[in-house]
């Protein structure tokens, strides 16, 4: 941020990728990244995936958490990354989280699949907001001390 | 006669027109018309507008207020510049027409050369510079402001942007001697829109500096005050009329739309809320009171792109014209903008254009409804505003009050089957300002609101009403 006077308070855009209306665990998970003292840029249900990105830019946000819960997932996060790149956000975190797939599929080779797709983490349902917040601390801690040029 | 009277003048791009208002018996006692003389000199439009007035009254009574709005001279022209085009740019552009200008070109993300030099070229009265909601992305805003400080531009420029990066950018701007205002961020969250502090900003800019960069100066004499451009008159008096005198008594959620020689402008007055509950609002909501430009809908200037955009054979079945029929009418006003049409043909053509571009002015101007099939079932997705539920749609401009078939023109506001998911009116009173009254009425609505609304309100017409003079008027055109 080029506040300097201020202590650096992340931004997060969160939402619900797609044609997916399923809100309720979108909406809990952003008041727990909200409790966290996280600014949060709540985008809600059924939203496209190029208004994550536009969000993002507008607000200088620090990640954006997609949740997709209908089992569309792979379909509506492809090319997210790309997308980002494009928008010159090819540093900003992208965590996707839900009930990525259709069917009983091994959660390894999901997770393998999303990363390949540019997401820094892909969480399998049932993943507690706590575990959330306590990565995405993690996370934001070591790039800050991977290097100083990182955001300006 | 008393003090008691006033004098309410609009410079228009065409004509000088002035209303004449009694403020205690409610009466309109007179009107004057001039011809617009502002890139001459203002004083003698405005002398022969007077002198028409006089003629009617007798002897000018002594006026308590003589207030103006201009459209003359290009109008205000803006251009506005944002971040990410579907918000804050679009932010910016919903600000600048709302205050009434002319938005002749928007820009979103990073200025590069060529877009200054295109900003140069359009010689703005006013530059609009957002980005970033507040404590969001700076960088781009303080690019362009750099790229701003660095040009030749001399106009005023309105800073409504980031918060954090506001005091940085004015320092820039300011290093380099441009005329610099400072407002509130027009969205200071993300999908809050905040408009009014740049509106006002805009409008301090008009007070202050247009009337002199517009030569209007020189008609000093003849007014006290200058006070916004004709199409922030007319939101204003779009306003009184929803809200009421000191918000009571208004005819609630409305539309006004304007037809001219080379815009249509639409203005609502609604929240445009889902008017049902399981509808899911999408996109930047948008501002209360909201104005609209169709730069490619004019009587004149642009009725070729009428026919274009209505198509060709929907305009021929309006106008109760053969095809190439309708091309030879067309070529007869795209070669004499001035032209009022002679023939029976001729207003009936009128009448089609006029409609055509109500349908698609409105159109473009209202929200939309789309079905989006769930795992859940389809949900309905609002995008905009819904304006089915309003119940008041007020037309102005020549074609309605002189020409024929008002009620016909006007019903291509209407919400129509074959276009279900446009949200548009469906049991409106169409109205029309017969007395030209909206733009006087939102000149008074400050000093004298409770006789700006009588006025506004004495002027409406039904249809019905006019329906009956089908025909016998010759068609005006009031703006261009």
């Amino acid at each position: 941020m080029t506040d300097t006077h201020e202590m650096p308070k992340y931004t997060l855009v969160t939402g619900v990728i797609g044609s997916d209306t399923h809100i309720v665990g979108n909406r809990i998970l952003s008041m727990a990244l909200e409790d966290a003292g996280y600014h949060i840029v709540a985008l809600g249900a059924l939203t496209p995936s190029e208004d994550f990105v536009k969000a993002a830019l507008e607000t200088a946000a620090d990640a954006i958490m997609v949740s997709s819960l209908y089992g569309q997932g792979e379909l509506d996060c492809k090319g997210f990354r790309d997308m980002c790149v494009e928008a010159g956000l090819q540093d900003i975190l992208l965590y996707v989280g839900g009930n990525l797939v259709v069917g009983k599929q091994d959660w390894d080779s999901v997770e393998t699949r999303f990363l390949d797709m540019g997401f820094d983490r892909a969480f399998p349902p049932g993943t507690r907001t706590n575990e959330v917040v306590e990565i995405l601390a993690r996370d934001f801690k070591e790039r800050a001390g991977d290097a100083d040029t990182g955001k300006q | 006669m008393s003090a008691r009277a006033a004098l309410l003048i609009d410079f228009g791009s065409t004509y000088t027109k002035l209303r004449a208002v009694d403020l205690e018996g409610r009466k309109l006692l007179g009107t004057g018309q001039g011809p617009s003389t502002v890139t001459s000199d203002i004083t003698i439009g405005m002398q022969a507008a007077l002198g028409d007035l006089e003629e009617r009254l007798g002897q000018l009574p002594d006026f308590r207020y003589r207030l103006a709005s201009s459209s003359a001279a290009g109008g205000l022209k803006m251009v506005t510049v944002g971040l990410v085009k579907e918000l804050t740019a679009e932010a910016a552009r919903f600000a600048a027409l709302g205050a009434g200008a002319r938005l002749v070109d928007t820009f979103a993300y990073e200025l590069s050369r060529r877009d200054v030099a295109s900003i140069i070229g359009h010689e703005p009265d006013i530059i609009l510079l957002a980005g970033g909601t507040d404590g969001g992305n700076s960088e781009v805003i303080l690019h362009n402001a750099e790229k701003l400080s660095a040009s030749d531009i001399t106009c005023p420029i309105i800073v409504a942007g980031n918060r954090s990066a506001a005091d940085e950018v004015e320092d820039i701007l300011r290093a380099a001697g441009k005329d610099v205002r400072l407002t509130d961020n027009v969205m200071p969250s993300l999908g809050t829109l905040d408009i009014e502090p740049a509106r006002a900003a805009i409008r301090t800019v008009f007070i202050e500096r247009i009337i002199h960069a517009k030569g209007l100066d020189q008609a000093h004499d003849f007014f006290d005050a200058l006070l916004m451009p004709t199409p922030a008159a007319v939101l204003e008096a779009a306003k009184l009329l929803s809200d009421g005198p000191h918000g009571h008594g208004g005819l609630g959620p409305l539309l006004v739309v304007d037809i001219g020689g080379a815009t249509t402008d639409v203005y609502s007055v609604a929240d445009g809320e889902p008017t049902e509950g399981r509808i899911l609002q999408h996109g930047l909501p948008e501002p209360f009171a909201k104005r609209t430009v169709e730069g490619d809908l004019g009587m004149r200037h642009n009725a070729g792109e009428i026919i274009e955009a209505a198509g060709k054979d929907t305009v021929a079945v309006l106008a109760d014209a053969q095809v190439p029929e309708m091309a030879a009418l067309l070529k007869q006003i795209s070669a004499d903008v001035e032209r009022l049409p002679k023939s029976k043909k001729e207003r009936a053509f009128d009448a089609a254009l006029a409609q055509s571009a109500v349908r698609i002015a409105v159109k473009r101007h209202a929200g939309t409804v789309e079905i989006v099939h769930t795992v859940n079932g389809p949900v309905a997705a609002q995008r905009g505003k819904d304006l089915s539920p309003v119940a008041t749609v007020i037309g102005t401009g020549g074609a309605l009050v002189y020409g024929r078939k008002p009620s016909s023109i006007l019903s291509g506001c209407l919400y129509s089957e074959d276009e279900p998911n446009s949200l548009r009116p469906r049991d409106p009173a169409l109205l029309v300002d017969a007395n030209y009254m909206l733009y006087a009425a939102g000149l008074l609505a400050e000093a004298e609101p409770d006789a700006a609304f009588d006025f506004a309100r004495l002027s409406l017409e039904p249809v019905s009403a006019m329906s009956e003079k089908e025909g016998e008027n010759e068609l005006r055109l009031t703006s261009g």
